[in-house]
């Protein structure tokens, strides 16, 4: 705290006039290089008419409103078609044109959990994530720990996350270095035989998709 | 360009360490696995960095490691696997 700022903040505090916001506005705290630099792209292009504000703004909602919700879509599809598992694991954009959902522009290859192999995904380089199915990543995948970890040890991993897997698992971790992007297909839980599509979908999570941790069936509650 | 290997080939990464962004992490370096996908050409990163987007399109590859050949000290099981993207110009044909 500055010299200058000294005073007490508690809730005894004795001028009820003088208070802080609880956290600091968005320009209390210095832009970094890659924001500047972010901002000056956008209003270049506009300027330049290469793209409209409009088109920026229109890009920004589509990506913020990606939910895992659309890789869960594929995934309880694959579970209720294995004709669609066969098609979505060797191609996934022509099964996802299938059903009307644009997989995106980058390759998205779907990696298979079976009783005898589990997959993980990381990108150690950077954050690569297939974010036209899972929307934004969590910050722990973008965090050094994780992508350090979950290459070289990531049974340990998957223990921290609550997935305890037997050693006669073989352990594929895919490492998103280049043009690809992964997205793992769960097994499909026990105890969901007659549910419909929405009904698994509403099982899978995002990171069972990530294959930190696998779907579990309905509660017996 | 035509792709030099295909599935199944035994492949060793490079044991380079070239200035400026590529994207074939370090601890592959070096080391021997097995092509398990060609994913198709797509331009080389290491030029796109630079800004230089009408280069050739160049191979990438999957290729599958054993961790254990990865790791010295690793503590999961010996079938474990790790499958990387590396583009063609990374990779040798392994002789051994």
């Amino acid at each position: 705290m500055s010299s200058d700022h000294h005073h007490d903040h508690g809730m005894y505090d004795s001028d009820p006039l003088h208070h802080h916001p609880p956290q600091p506005d968005l320009e209390d705290t210095p832009l970094t290089h890659h924001q500047i630099m972010q901002i000056a792209v956008g209003e270049l292009l506009i300027e330049k008419n290469i793209i409209s504000a409009d088109e920026l703004r229109a890009q920004i909602e589509f990506q913020d409103s990606i939910t895992p919700a659309r890789g869960a879509e594929l995934v309880a599809r694959a579970w209720s078609d294995d004709g669609f598992k066969g098609r979505l694991i060797a191609d996934s954009k022509a099964a996802g044109d299938e059903i009307g959902m644009d997989v995106g522009p980058v390759p998205i290859l779907v990696m298979e959990n079976t009783p005898t192999v589990h997959n993980l995904i990381v990108c150690t380089l950077c954050s690569c994530y297939p974010r036209f199915l899972l929307g934004i990543p969590p910050d722990w995948y973008k965090s050094r720990s994780y992508r350090r970890r979950a290459i070289s040890e990531p049974r340990k991993v998957l223990s921290e996350f609550g997935t305890d897997l037997n050693d006669s698992v073989e352990i594929k971790v895919h490492d998103s270095t280049a043009d690809m992007r992964y997205m793992v297909l769960p097994m499909r839980p026990a105890g969901t035989d007659g549910m419909s599509e929405a009904e698994l979908a509403g099982l899978v999570t995002r990171d069972c998709m990530i294959g930190v941790t696998v779907p579990e069936g309905p509660s017996k509650a | 360009m035509s792709a030099r290997y295909k599935v199944g080939d035994t492949v060793r990464v490079r044991q380079a360490f070239p200035p400026g962004h590529c994207r074939t992490p370090y601890y592959c370096r070096g080391k021997s696995g097995v092509v398990v996908r060609c994913c198709g050409e797509y331009r080389n990163p290491e030029y796109l960095a630079y800004g230089t987007y009408d280069g050739p399109e160049e191979p990438l590859y999957r290729v599958q490691f054993m961790q254990t050949d990865m790791w010295d000290d690793y503590s999961g099981a010996p079938h474990d696997k790790v499958e990387i993207e590396i583009y063609e110009h990374w990779l040798v044909p392994e002789t051994s």
